[in-house]
């Protein structure tokens, strides 16, 4: 690949990976962190590439390591993060004067 | 042989770049957040099914072991895995990634020939290789495998002087022999230096270590995007490399601590965080679009008033920002402890004035053994009653005072004017309690910032 062209594309990459997440609210850090991590998983296809060209059978153990590895990585990031933001579900208007705890004698 | 040419297997691996950026946006507001994560997974997929299609890839079957293999160990963990140990998952996660990127270039190394891919294949074996050690550590201290304690020992900071100046010294070889050997040894050399880099960081800062240790494996990526001529790695991994770096800043900042600080600390010879209790007591200061989004995804608040609401006139704009949850479906009341404000009774004319409904309006009695069942305690000018020192210490001149226990709450947020402690003039230990948010301002002023991004949520 061309250096300068890859440059090009490594620092407009930069800015945008800093302004996607310039203005995230601090309850969203940790999905947002589990997110990106889910993210380089795509490693993944770097591990497939490899492991595709090695014929040596002890190189291509290690090659398929990297894939388990990365796999892990990739599937095990996105359903965590989606675990996470299970919580963050809409949650339906629920009769809002619901009183949950006896309002009991105490005054 | 490839079904796909090398125009195509472009254009698809542009789709998923963009499915990558559109994922992390997603995940910075709340309501997108799961959408963009589905988004990164659906771009995710498309990558791995062009890869097979575009180049010539041998070994199939056996990849699609592997693949089902690391399905199959990754996904029933993170499907049943307690939620109080997610951060660990994700470190563990994260290492695996590094681990398969510093693989990934090990392997390359044999058909590189230019000395740049050989450098690009030994920065992404050594950040690999300290990704991948460093979140082993952290997994283990924050499941108690090691002491989460910070581990520092004397001339600490000259091992790792020596270990990353010989790890530099391997990859020169590396770059200029490509001997598979000096390969090995830079990859030991990695190891070490992420476990020396994370033993002395203390437990309570090891959530901010694992989202650098993310970037970090994001740069790996990145560069294994260089080795192997692959641009969907290198904008995937600096994506990732230069938003965690950024996460991690803010992280850093939300908890009131320094990202140098965390990492050197140790090396300076002073002890780094865990023991952040005698030092100068970090508060978690935040603005008004995290406080609405804390309020807006809780199942019930309850607002404590007090004297600062009434000095800043904001009693309409509490009414208000109550409605607006009520309409949103979350519980609202208000807690309203005898002495809020300046004279009984203070409190509940302010909020009768701005049309709060009686009901909402819950006396410290009725509302204290409720505390435990509340998402978020939202105290509005109010200090002293809340301040568990009338529980808990005895020398305190307020000590004995029936106090409202938003202390039981999940969370509590504190708007105030500054950190100067109440009327009794006394510290309030729940400024400095780790689930506590503080908001600085005029309350008025900050309730309006927040009911202002309630409504833009």
């Amino acid at each position: 690949m061309d250096p300068i062209t890859l440059l090009t594309v490594v620092v407009l990459t930069v800015f945008v990976g800093f302004e996607v997440v310039s203005k995230v609210s601090s309850t969203l850090h940790t999905p947002l962190m589990s997110g990106a991590n889910a993210i380089h998983g795509i490693i993944l296809i770097g591990a497939i590439i490899v492991a595709g060209q090695t014929l040596e059978p002890w190189l291509l153990a290690v090659a398929l390591l990297a894939v388990v590895m990365a796999t892990a990585n990739l599937v095990g990031g996105f359903v965590v993060t989606d675990r996470m933001l299970k919580m963050f579900a809409p949650r339906k208007p629920a009769g809002a004067e619901t009183k949950t705890d006896p309002k009991d004698a105490t005054k | 042989m490839s079904l796909l040419s090398p125009e195509w297997t472009g254009l698809l691996y542009l789709i998923a770049a963009v499915c990558f950026i559109l994922a992390l946006r997603g995940l910075s507001s709340p309501k997108t957040a799961r959408r963009g994560n589905l988004i990164g997974a659906a771009g995710a997929l498309l990558a791995v099914i062009t890869v097979f299609l575009s180049a010539r890839i041998e070994n199939i079957p056996a990849i699609l072991i592997a693949i089902a293999v690391g399905s199959a160990i990754a996904a029933p963990i993170s499907r049943r895995v307690e939620m109080t140990q997610m951060p660990q998952l994700v470190a563990l996660f994260n290492g695996v990634g590094g681990g398969a990127a510093a693989l990934v270039a090990l392997l390359e190394l044999g058909s590189t020939d230019s000395p740049w891919s050989k450098v690009a294949v030994v920065f992404t074996m050594l950040i690999g290789a300290v990704s991948f050690s460093g979140s082993a550590v952290t997994v283990g201290k924050l499941q108690g495998l090691i002491s989460s304690r910070p581990l520092i020992f004397p001339g600490l900071a000259i091992v790792m002087g020596g270990v990353v100046l010989a790890a530099l010294v391997a990859g020169g070889f590396v770059v200029a022999t490509g001997a598979a050997g000096w390969a090995i040894a830079l990859l030991v050399l990695g190891l070490l230096v992420g476990a020396l880099l994370v033993l002395p960081v203390g437990g309570a800062d090891v959530p901010i270590v694992i989202s650098l240790l993310n970037a970090f494996t994001g740069l790996a990526v990145a560069a294994s995007g260089i080795v192997l001529g692959n641009l969907l790695l290198v904008v995937a991994g600096t994506l990732v490399g230069a938003s965690g770096t950024i996460l991690t800043r803010a992280m850093a900042s939300a908890m009131g601590r320094g990202v140098n600080g965390i990492l050197f600390g140790a090396f300076k010879g002073g002890s780094t965080a865990g023991s952040t209790a005698q030092s100068d007591r970090p508060v978690r200061s935040s603005n008004a679009e995290d406080v609405a989004v804390l309020l807006n995804y809780a199942q019930r608040v309850v607002i404590v008033p007090g004297y600062g609401l009434a000095v800043a006139q904001g009693q309409h704009t509490i009414a208000e920002l109550a409605t607006t949850l009520e309409a949103r479906g979350v519980e609202v009341v208000f807690a309203i402890h005898p002495v809020a404000g300046r004279m009984p009774g203070h409190m509940n004319v302010l909020l009768a004035e701005a049309n709060v409904p009686y009901e909402a309006l819950k006396e410290m009695a009725e509302v204290n053994p409720e505390f435990k069942n509340t998402d978020v305690a939202l105290v509005v000018g109010a200090n002293d009653v809340v301040n568990p020192a009338a529980k808990t210490s005895p020398g305190s001149p307020i000590y004995g005072m029936p106090i409202l226990d938003v202390g039981e709450a999940r969370q509590v947020v504190f708007l105030k004017r500054s950190m100067r402690p109440g009327f009794a003039g006394i510290e309030n230990e729940l400024l400095y309690d780790p689930k506590t948010t503080l908001l600085f301002g005029d309350a008025k002023d900050s309730l309006t910032k927040v009911l202002g991004a309630v409504n833009a949520l």
